[in-house]
């Protein structure tokens, strides 16, 4: 009786998968992003707040900035908010986010709420622009160089820790001992 | 001295539980009786060992040793002695230990349980549960030892997490974890009945009160963990189909379909293979939902510091033991045949199909949770699974689950058909379209489709659920527990479903700017602004707003929403105001200070969304009563006894 035998397969299956998963896991301190050292995707987007007005990467150039993925959907960005609110408080570097897969009404009062952390919030309800920057959980936050490259990407809500140890030396020694 | 104590003790129970899972399934298949006798023993000793581990972190907690490196990094002297206590499920490591305590528990209330049952099957339910627990401790003893020293040991600790500093989130583990270990209980049965290659009416009889309070306890601890989510975060979110909520929602929707499925199986011996496949994949998903939170290959909020190699430990764990019960069921259950067929229109149809959309809905929150994993793995790209996915999808396999709900209680079994019920059950069904529709349409403004429909499935399930019980009353004849407990549990269900229709589709909040003495109107009541002031906690310190709400110019509360910065972590948190007014919820969440004495404020009012939560305990309650039913009670002559067969699971 074969049927009998079709749970079994279905478990080989998923622990395999499983298996290639733990590997593939985004381990914040091991397995880099393919995008890292990659220029970051070229984007025009609505703005959030202003749908009139586009967030360009082209009006990025020239800046670092760190560019964060969050919806109000997601949980641990609400977990995040005040660490980018602290982030933006020291000026040391502009956040510019990305509203993924979210309602707008629902974003800005949000942002009303909790404070806005963000210099620019391009809006991506669709959620295509996150997959050009490979973005499969929010909340996902990406270093942008002034040239455009991507110097450092990491996975779930920022801490206090990954700020002070894993962003803020990656940014150049004028732009921190400014803030510090 | 202590922390080794508890270490020395977790070594010994690692060894009682090998030997429990050794003597319970050798014994009986080799037929050595003195090991099968010697399986209660192990059963004891174990429990003693791991309740002293438990009680040497916990020792360790009260006591503010930070030396323990799990201490230090989860407790601080700061913290009251209450959280200090919960902090020991804080993390992973002392929840794994927390895990495994509650397993001795059900473990030593199962080995009093089967004291009564034939002696070989008795010993292999505890060898399986013994092996399950063999695999947990040796996974803690090998990659999550919580008694680890520090050296040089912290002035203080890093402190809980503000966001666990809760007296729900306090309780909310112990009580879910009751739930999903209760469940290895239920695979144990299903084990031993495959390992002996024997299944009847009575193993389900005997099953059927662990499956029931298992899963009573999953309903609370699933309630009690969205409550927390509901008024700590503060943003009014009940349900977010977060990876680890969903890990805990798929093992209770087995689980509720194995308690349907046992029921037709005790009552007429069909869905033998299918019942014991429910049971092991009840437990099996609890166990790939523990790997999914603990192996870091998903990202959430509740997920724990993660390390490769005890994601992999738990995976081979995970692949054994699934693997070694389904290869068992694969070869036995083929041999479990029916005792008797039915109609299509039987009640043993309409509870395949309660299975049947279980099992989907469970599989559907299966695929979006593995979604991301395995487009990953197989290098497809990524992919991005969320509440745009689950709620359509969810709502597919439910609406037709609980249109059915009446259907499958009154209809009857074997013959099929409703017999003179037929005609009341449409007379219900048309004053449930009237009232549901009138509630929808009538009480609240704006309501669509959708939340008719929810209303009038809500009405249709409670009006129903009534029908037998009142008969009864009527004819004076006694309600069995089981009826009883079943009927309880039916009318939670649909409360649930008028409240969730209710929150879903009739919510007023706003965002508002208030100066210090002026009002804002939202959801039918007033809300003034009377200043703020500074607040002290023990380890946070803040601002406090002082809000009065109003209804047609009659005070209704006064509310304080808070602004925490929690000094330890640097973390701001914002503790909402939230006051319960007819089962509605008046919410009240503090946001900025825009300067000049203006705040911002999030007023929410969402009617009947104490009932959600309510509605959870009821259908909880309705499992417990009914595992007090007389024929569980008298588990060993009930089979001769065919009255009190009769007697409970009988709707008419």
């Amino acid at each position: 009786m074969i049927r009998y035998f079709i749970p079994l397969g279905v478990l080989v299956v998923v622990v395999v998968l499983l298996a290639l998963g733990i590997h593939q896991a985004p381990r914040k301190d091991l397995v880099p992003s393919p995008l890292i050292g990659k220029p970051a995707p070229h984007f025009a987007l609505p703005s959030l707040t202003n749908p009139d007005k586009q967030v360009t990467s082209a009006a990025l150039r020239g800046h670092w900035y760190l560019f964060n993925v969050w919806g109000t959907w997601c949980v641990s960005c609400h977990i995040e908010e005040p660490e980018l609110l602290a982030i933006a408080h020291t000026g040391l570097v502009p956040l510019i986010g990305l509203d993924w897969k979210d309602s707008r009404s629902q974003a800005i009062s949000y942002l009303r709420q909790k404070g806005n952390p963000y210099q620019q919030i391009a809006f991506d309800p669709g959620g295509l622009e996150a997959i050009h920057w490979g973005v499969y959980g929010a909340p996902e936050t990406f270093l942008v160089n002034p040239q455009g490259i991507i110097v450092y990407k990491y996975i779930g809500p920022i801490t206090p820790h990954a700020w002070r140890h894993d962003i803020l030396p990656r940014l150049p020694a004028g732009q921190t001992e400014r803030g510090s | 001295m202590i922390p080794e104590l508890g270490q020395f003790a977790l070594i010994l129970a690692l060894l009682l539980a090998l030997l429990q899972a050794l003597f319970g399934i050798a014994g009986p298949a080799l037929g050595r009786d003195r090991w099968t006798a010697a399986v209660v023993p192990a059963v004891a000793g174990q429990f003693v060992m791991v309740a002293t581990a438990m009680g040497c972190l916990v020792t360790s907690f009260i006591d503010n040793d930070f030396t323990v490196r799990y201490v230090a990094e989860n407790s601080n002297s700061a913290l009251p002695l209450f959280y200090r206590v919960a902090g020991v499920w804080g993390a992973h490591a002392g929840s794994l230990l927390l895990w495994i305590f509650l397993l001795a528990c059900w473990t030593v209330a199962t080995a009093f349980g089967t004291l009564r049952l034939p002696r070989n099957f008795a010993a292999r339910v505890l060898g399986v549960l013994g092996a399950v627990s063999f695999g947990f401790l040796l996974y803690t003893v090998v990659t999550s030892n919580p008694f680890l020293r520090l050296d040089p040991p912290w002035a203080d600790g890093m402190g809980l997490n503000p966001l666990l500093q809760d007296p729900g989130l306090a309780a909310h583990p112990p009580l879910l974890y009751t739930g999903y270990v209760g469940l290895s209980v239920a695979f144990a049965f299903a084990g031993a009945a495959l390992l002996e290659g024997r299944l009847d009416r009575e193993w389900a009889r005997w099953t059927r009160p662990w499956a029931t309070s298992a899963w009573a306890f999953l309903t609370c601890g699933i309630a009690l963990g969205s409550w927390w989510a509901y008024y700590t975060l503060g943003w009014g979110g009940f349900w977010f189909w977060d990876p680890v909520e969903n890990a805990s929602f798929m093992p209770w929707l087995m689980g509720t379909a194995l308690i349907h499925s046992l029921a037709v199986t005790e009552k007429r011996g069909v869905f033998k293979s299918w019942t014991l496949l429910l049971a092991v994949l009840g437990f099996s998903l609890s166990l790939i939902g523990t790997f999914l939170v603990r192996s870091g290959v998903l990202i959430s909020v509740h997920s724990f510091v993660s390390s490769p190699g005890r994601g992999e430990f738990l995976l081979t764990f995970l692949g054994i033991m699934i693997g070694a019960a389904l290869a068992l069921y694969a070869w036995r259950a083929p041999k479990m045949q029916s005792e008797a067929g039915f109609e299509l229109s039987a009640r043993e149809s309409f509870l395949l199909f309660n299975n049947i959309l279980l099992v989907t809905a469970c599989g559907t929150v299966f695929a979006g949770e593995m979604a991301p994993i395995i487009s990953n793995a197989l290098g497809l790209g990524k992919l991005s699974v969320g509440p745009p996915y689950f709620d359509p999808t969810f709502l597919i396999s439910m609406l037709p689950l609980l249109a059915l709900v009446p259907l499958g209680v009154h209809a009857r079994w074997k013959r099929g058909g409703f017999g003179d019920r037929g005609r009341t059950l449409l007379i219900v069904l048309a004053a449930s379209v009237l009232i549901g529709c009138a509630a929808a349409f009538g009480l609240y403004t704006g309501a669509g489709v959708l939340s008719a429909v929810g209303m009038t499935l809500g009405v249709w399930i409670i009006i129903s659920s009534l029908i037998d019980p009142i008969d009864r009353l009527r004819r004076r004849i006694a309600i069995p527990r089981a009826v009883l407990g079943m009927t309880i549990a039916h009318i939670g269900l649909g409360i649930f479903v008028f409240a969730l229709t209710s929150v879903q589709g009739f919510t007023a909040e706003q965002d508002v700017a208030m100066r210090t003495g002026m009002s804002a109107p939202d959801g039918g009541y007033s809300f003034q602004f009377q200043g703020t002031q500074p607040v002290h906690g023990p380890d946070y310190g803040g601002v406090e707003a002082r809000v009065i709400v109003t209804r047609d110019g009659k005070p209704v509360a006064v509310m304080y929403p808070q602004k925490r910065t929690y000094w330890v972590q640097h973390m701001i948190i914002t503790h909402s105001a939230i006051f319960i007014n007819r089962g509605s919820n008046i919410l009240v969440a503090l946001g900025q200070d825009l300067g000049d004495g203006r705040w911002s404020f999030r007023l929410q009012v969402r009617p009947l969304v104490m009932y959600i939560w309510i509605a959870a305990l009821i259908m909880a309650a309705g499992g417990i009563i009914a595992i007090t039913d007389r024929r569980y009670r008298i588990a060993q002559s009930a089979a001769e006894d065919p009255s009190a067969a009769l007697a409970g699971g009988e709707a008419r």
